[in-house]
This record gives C-alpha cells, sequence and structure tokens, in this order.
C-alpha cells in the first residue's frame, strides 16, 4: 500500500499542476521538507546500527572508556572470543535461530497459503467467522499466548524440544489474513472456474495455477514470519531450558544475565548481537527482487 | 463443499504429526522413570553460572559415576525472570531436577510447592555454613529448602590514591561516610563519593539489613511484613539526606555513564560486595590495582557486621523423582573442597562453605586488588560478621516498587521515607491479594 502512494507521489512531486505554478526555486524547497524528515528518520534508524557496528570493534578496555563512535581495535579479538566461548556455542544458537526462522516460517507461509487461498475463493458457511476469529488473533499480541502454550505443549510432552518452539509458529494469523487478502486481489475467481472446467482437481488449480499467483505475496508472509521468529524471545525463552537449543536472542540473552559475581559479557553480546543482523540483511537483499515483482504485479492487477 | 474436506483433512494430518511427535518424546523420557530411591538416576539442572557444565563433568566422571548420578546442566539466565520460568514449569509439572536460587528468591518457591525439603537427606551439611547463611535455606523452620553455593558480604570500596589526594580517610562509621562525602564536595566539587542508585533493589536490601531490619517475619501463621520499621528508615533517611543535601550522585549504577564515572576519578568510592573486583574490572579497567577494600563502615563504633547482596543457593524441587540423589549432588556441589575449587576457578563464585573461603582458590587476591594481598582473608573474616537476614514470599513485588519508587525519589531529590512507605504498603497489598495473612 505504501509503495503505491510512494509511485504516485514521485511523478506527482515534479510534474503536478499545483507545483509548477510556482518558480522552480520553491519547488525545490518544497522537496526539502520531505528529504529532510526521510534523512532524519533515516539517521534515527541507522544511528543504533552504527553503534552497534562500531561497539563491536572495541575491546572490553575501550567498549566504556572511549568516544562512542571512535572505531576500537579489539574487533578481530572478539570475534575469535565469542567463537571460543563454550567450544562455539554461538553458532549452535546461529543454527537453531536459523532452523526456527527458516522452517517455522516456511511452514507458516505453507498454512497461510492454504487457508488464504481457501478464505478467498470458496464460499462456505462459517467463512466469516473463521475469518474474525484469525482478525481477533491479529489483535492478540503473541506474548500473551505464550505461557498458555507452554502449559499445553508439557500435556503433550513436547517442551523443551524444537517442536516447542516450532509448533505454536505454524498458524501465524497475520499471514493467513495477508495470503487472504493477496490470494483475493491476485487469483481471478474466472481463472480457478476455468481450472474446473478443464477438470482439474481442487489441489491441482491451487498448486499449479493460484500459488504460483501468490508467490510475491507469500514472500512478503514468509520474510514477515522469519524476521518475528528470529527475533523472538518470550516463546523460546518459556520452552526452552536446554541451551543447546536456545535461538540467539535467548543465548545472547544469557551472557547477559550470568549473575552478579559475574560480569555480563558485553563485548561478546555486541559482537553477537552485529553477526545476528547479518543474516537478515542477507535474506533481504537476496529476497529484494521478489518484492520488486511484488510492487509490479500488484499495480497491474489492481 | 470439496474445500471442507481438504480442510479437515489437513488439521487431521496436523494432529497425526503432533501426536507422532509426542509419542517420539515419551519415548525419549521414559528412561529415567526408574526406581526412585537408588540406581541409575539422570538429573537436570538449571544453573546460570558459568563453567558449571565443567564442575559437574567432575561429579560425572567421579563420584556420580560410582552413585550412577548423571547431572546433566541446562544454562540459564539469572535473575527474576528464572524464578517465573521456574514456577511456570512447576505448573506444568516439568521443572528440572534441581535449580539455582538466589536466597530472597527460595520463600517464593517454597510458598509455591516448587522446591522440596531435604532436611533428611542433606541436613548434616549445616556445619560447613556460617549459621546466618544457612538459615536463609531453612527460612526459620526444621525444613531445608536448599544448600548455600555463594554469599555476597557486603564490603566498601575505594580509590586508594584519590583518597589520599584528596585527604580523606577511610570511613568506619556511617557518619564517618556522610562527613567523607561532605569533604570530598568540598575539596572538588565535581567528584562524588559515591551514588544512590536505586536499579539493584539487592543493594538497598543488604544496607537495611546490616542495620538490622527484618522485612519479612512470621508471627503464628501470618506473615508480618517489617520494611518501614525502624532500621529500614534510618538507612532511606541517611541517603535521602546525602542524596537531597547533593553530596553524593543521585545517577544509577551499572550504566556506561556510570562506568565512566568509576574509570575516569568522577566517583572514588563503591558500597559493594565480594563480587566487586569482577564488575570493576568490566566497569573501570584503567584503574586496576588502584582501588581498596575494606569493611562497610558501622551505625554504631562497638559494632561489626555486615549485609549480604548477592548470593545463591542450589534446591531440588518437588518435581524431581530422584529427590535423594539430587540432594546428595547439591551436597558434593557445595561442600566438596574439590568441586568448590573448581566453582570458584570455572565460575568465579565465593563459595558460602566456611572451609572453602581460605582454601588453595582464595590464596591470591583478584588480579584487580593485586594491590591488595590479604584481600581474601579480610574477606572471609567479613563474611563471619554477616547480619542474619528475613524473605519472604513476595521479594519480587518489594524490589519491583523499590525501583519505581526510590528511582523517582532519587531523581527528584526528594524524601525517602515516603518512598519506603509505599513499598511497604504495595508489598502488604500484595500478600495479601495472594491470599496470604498479614498481621498488622
Amino acid at each position: 500500500m505504501s509503495t503505491l502512494a510512494v509511485r504516485k507521489s514521485a511523478p506527482a512531486a515534479g510534474t503536478t499542476p499545483g507545483t509548477a505554478q510556482g518558480p522552480p526555486a520553491r519547488r525545490r524547497r518544497i522537496a526539502l521538507v520531505p528529504t529532510l524528515t526521510l534523512v532524519l528518520g533515516a539517521l534515527y534508524c541507522l544511528l543504533p546500527v552504527a553503534w552497534v557496528v562500531i561497539a563491536a570493534t572495541k575491546s572490553g578496555r575501550e567498549l566504556f572508556s572511549t568516544f562512542t563512535f571512535l572505531p576500537g581495535t579489539g574487533f578481530a579479538d572478539n570475534l575469535s572470543d565469542l567463537n571460543a566461548y563454550r567450544d562455539g556455542v554461538y553458532w549452535k544458537w546461529m543454527g537453531n535461530s536459523a532452523l526456527y526462522a527458516g522452517l517455522g516460517a516456511l511452514l507458516s507461509t505453507a498454512v497461510s497459503a492454504v487457508s488464504g487461498y481457501a478464505l478467498a475463493i470458496y464460499r462456505f458457511r462459517g467463512r466469516e467467522t473463521v475469518f474474525s476469529i484469525l482478525m481477533a488473533g491479529v489483535l492478540m499480541p503473541p506474548v500473551i499466548l505464550a505461557i498458555p502454550q507452554y502449559l499445553l505443549l508439557a500435556k503433550a510432552d513436547l517442551t523443551d524440544s524444537y517442536w516447542s518452539v516450532l509448533l505454536p509458529l505454524v498458524l501465524s494469523p497475520y499471514g493467513v489474513y495477508l495470503a487472504r487478502i493477496y490470494a483475493a486481489a491476485a487469483v481471478p475467481g474466472d481463472v480457478v472456474e476455468a481450472g474446473r472446467m478443464d477438470g482439474a482437481g481442487e489441489w491441482r488449480i491451487f498448486t499449479r495455477i493460484a500459488l504460483p499467483m501468490m508467490v510475491p505475496g507469500l514472500v512478503t508472509v514468509f520474510l514477515f514470519q522469519f524476521v518475528a521468529v528470529w527475533n523472538n524471545f518470550l516463546l523460546p525463552y518459556i520452552m526452552l531450558s536446554d541451551d543447546e537449543k536456545f535461538p540467539i536472542t535467548l543465548g545472547l540473552f544469557t551472557l547477559l544475565e550470568q549473575g552478579s559475581n559475574t560480569p555480563a559479557l558485553y563485548t561478546l553480546v555486541i559482537t553477537g548481537a552485529l553477526l545476528a543482523v547479518l543474516p537478515l540483511i542477507a535474506l533481504f537483499l537476496a529476497v529484494q527482487r521478489f518484492w520488486s515483482l511484488d510492487l509490479l504485479s500488484g499495480a497491474v492487477k489492481s | 463443499m470439496p474445500t471442507n474436506t481438504k480442510h479437515r483433512r489437513f488439521v487431521a494430518t496436523a494432529v497425526a504429526v503432533t501426536l507422532g511427535a509426542t509419542t517420539l518424546a515419551a519415548c525419549g523420557s521414559s528412561d529415567d522413570d526408574s526406581d526412585a530411591q537408588s540406581g541409575p538416576a539422570k538429573l537436570t539442572y538449571w544453573t546460570w553460572t558459568p563453567g558449571m557444565d565443567k564442575v559437574v563433568d567432575l561429579w560425572n566422571k567421579g563420584p556420580g559415576k560410582e552413585q550412577q548420578i548423571t547431572v546433566t546442566v541446562k544454562k540459564q539466565a539469572s535473575g527474576d525472570t528464572l524464578v517465573t520460568k521456574i514456577l511456570t514449569a512447576h505448573k506444568a509439572g516439568k521443572g528440572p531436577d534441581l535449580v539455582q536460587a538466589e536466597y530472597q528468591a527460595l520463600p517464593t518457591l517454597v510458598s509455591n510447592d516448587a522446591v522440596a525439603d531435604i532436611a533428611g537427606e542433606a541436613g548434616e551439611a549445616e556445619g560447613d555454613f556460617a549459621e546466618g547463611v544457612w538459615q536463609q535455606t531453612t527460612l526459620g523452620t526444621d525444613a531445608v529448602y536448599a544448600i548455600p553455593q555463594d554469599i555476597g558480604p557486603m564490603m566498601f570500596y575505594y580509590r586508594e590514591d584519590l583518597f589520599k589526594e584528596y585527604g580523606l580517610t577511610v570511613p568506619t562509621t556511617w557518619d564517618e561516610f556522610a562527613e567523607t562525602a561532605r569533604k570530598l564536595k568540598e575539596e572538588a566539587p565535581d567528584v562524588d563519593l559515591t551514588t544512590f542508585s536505586a536499579n539493584d533493589s539487592g543493594l538497598f536490601a543488604g544496607l537495611a539489613q546490616q542495620a538490622g531490619a527484618k522485612w519479612w517475619t512470621t508471627e503464628g501463621q501470618k506473615w508480618k511484613v517489617g520494611i518501614d520499621d525502624a532500621a529500614t528508615q534510618k538507612v532511606a533517611d541517611f541517603w535521602g539526606g546525602l542524596v537531597e543535601e547533593g553530596a553524593i550522585d543521585n545517577q544509577p549504577m551499572y550504566t556506561p555513564a556510570w562506568n565512566k564515572a568509576l574509570n575516569t576519578g568522577k566517583q572514588i568510592a563503591w558500597v559493594s560486595a565480594v563480587w566487586a573486583p569482577g564488575t570493576l574490572t568490566t566497569a573501570a579497567p584503567d584503574t586496576a590495582g588502584k582501588w581498596k577494600m575494606a569493611p562497610l563502615p558501622q551505625w554504631s563504633k562497638s559494632e561489626d557486621v555486615t549485609g549480604s547482596w548477592g548470593g545463591s543457593s542450589t534446591a531440588v524441587t518437588t518435581d524431581s523423582k530422584h529427590k535423594e540423589a539430587a540432594a546428595k549432588f547439591a551436597t558434593w556441589l557445595n561442600t566438596d573442597q574439590e568441586a568448590l575449587a573448581a566453582l570458584a576457578k570455572e565460575g568465579g563464585i565465593y563459595p558460602a562453605a566456611t572451609t572453602a573461603q581460605l582454601s588453595e582458590a582464595f590464596a591470591e587476591p583478584p588480579a584487580y586488588f593485586s594491590n591488595q594481598p590479604d584481600f581474601y582473608t579480610r574477606a572471609a573474616a567479613i563474611a563471619k560478621t554477616t547480619a542474619p537476614s528475613a524473605w519472604g514470599p513476595n521479594v519480587n513485588v518489594a524490589y519491583t516498587t523499590f525501583k519505581d519508587a526510590f528511582a523517582a525519589a532519587a531523581k527528584d531529590r526528594s524524601d525517602f521515607g515516603a518512598a519506603l512507605t509505599t513499598m511497604q504498603d504495595e508489598t502488604v497489598a500484595d500478600l495479601e491479594k495472594q491470599g496470604f495473612e498479614v498481621a498488622e
């Protein structure tokens, strides 16, 4: 939605009659305000990132004693310390995070695709009720559900397993909502009808015809879920007690909270946090082309 | 309605997958349901102590192997959140066999029936600990709810070089402490003796404990809350007064600004506990070898008591199917010389067991205090003077209220007495809400 707005306003700034009335100089001044706002916004978002990057280069001695944005000399040491910490348990956490986020987002995208498609294409009794309940789920912060989910999974003897973190993530109300909206816009009812006329089964229509049309929307769902799981804290915190199964968020937390007689391992946490962001950045760069496809197809279809 | 069936089939598959996983998990865990009394036992242990896995390895390869008791460490993050996690797990009957618990958390765990009484299995360990320390694990009853692991006797840390430079002497009473703060303000207006920080309630609790406060006591079947008793009021007024007149700083500790103040000599003393060297190493790396430790100032010349700040114990949960085996391990961990030496080396803890406080592991001072060779000898002497403490079932509520009320009071440099009253009222209100009877 916001991308559409940007696309419209981009030519608007240059060519709409409203701005054409004024002299060129004034037009530039008008453009200055949004530019400045965006620059400020970018600074606001990027300064903490810059802090993490620079702080990760500082050794323990330099961390609190040198000027904040002065790069330090300890990056290589921090890396090797992090690598050596408890025989490289950090990489185990990184792998766990990748598993939870990757598999969790994949499963959740699959469920969202099927349910979103069903809700958008089929008309059946109770459809709106199901959808309303899902919408209520969107309003419910997942944090509230963590403890009930723990007690439920404990009944099934599933706590402290990989499943205990994956299963609660599979149904994402927001993902289903997005998939439904996207399917309704991207998969024309006529196409589904034509498929039926040609004798294709419902499953075949979904996988062969509808799914490819929904891919850009599903990529969005996948990315949303991936980032949400990657940053998730409370659910794994409650579910897991074995630190070999911890995701990176929890692992870094244990480095911070080591008890009063041991100092927090700030340099390791900061370096670890920096490395933990890299996969997210890589993922966004890799999936970017699907997103631009999303913009194009979205614009054409609507 | 083809979709309906499709949908239903999907749900059925999902349930089947779930059930399949359940059976698998059940198979995996069924082997530790063996004889509850003796025989092979597999125990899990939630702890935050760094290097605990290495200490437990000693057990698993030594006494544990002989007795067929294997312990697995599951490292956790420390703090109040862990108590919540233990209680949640207990509610589901999924608690580990052993947990590390701070002393002030024990009453909460006991009142929720999460930790077991091991008086029968581990009662004879009493002789290894100072009376005031052991009493924290019995809660004043005949039961034993945990074995003490580490303690945090409070001490006074100061910059020896700067005290000399400003012509200050080490205060032995709190009156002298106040005078020292004022004198320093005259000598160097931009330097503070220390700060009053409201972000760690344990500090204030320890100071009140030194003054003789008993925050939670029992009267028959009722709890009595004495957070605003005379002793605590004395402590609150003392620090409130210093903050109000500007003799000390009012900024919280453990912030980058605080680290910087310590590292650059803007704050030249710290009321802390035996674990301070570790904190100072990261907070003020450039001042190593310039600090010294002294006993905490006293309320009167004739007294010699200190409070405690921090420290934890090893408890056996009620969920454990191997209570006796777990108690055996907990006793070994906290009284065996080899285990204690490993705990000191790997985990950096200061042991609760009195014999270990002067053992080989504590012959040398911490590297940061290389200028004070008798650091641990003095520490052991100070540890003996620890005042008894009195914790109740909702320390977390009192601590949270403390942080809010005292942080605001310190920031506004306003009356600490009012903040203390808030703390008392909210603690009592919460106890009553939880269904405890509270004596007036």
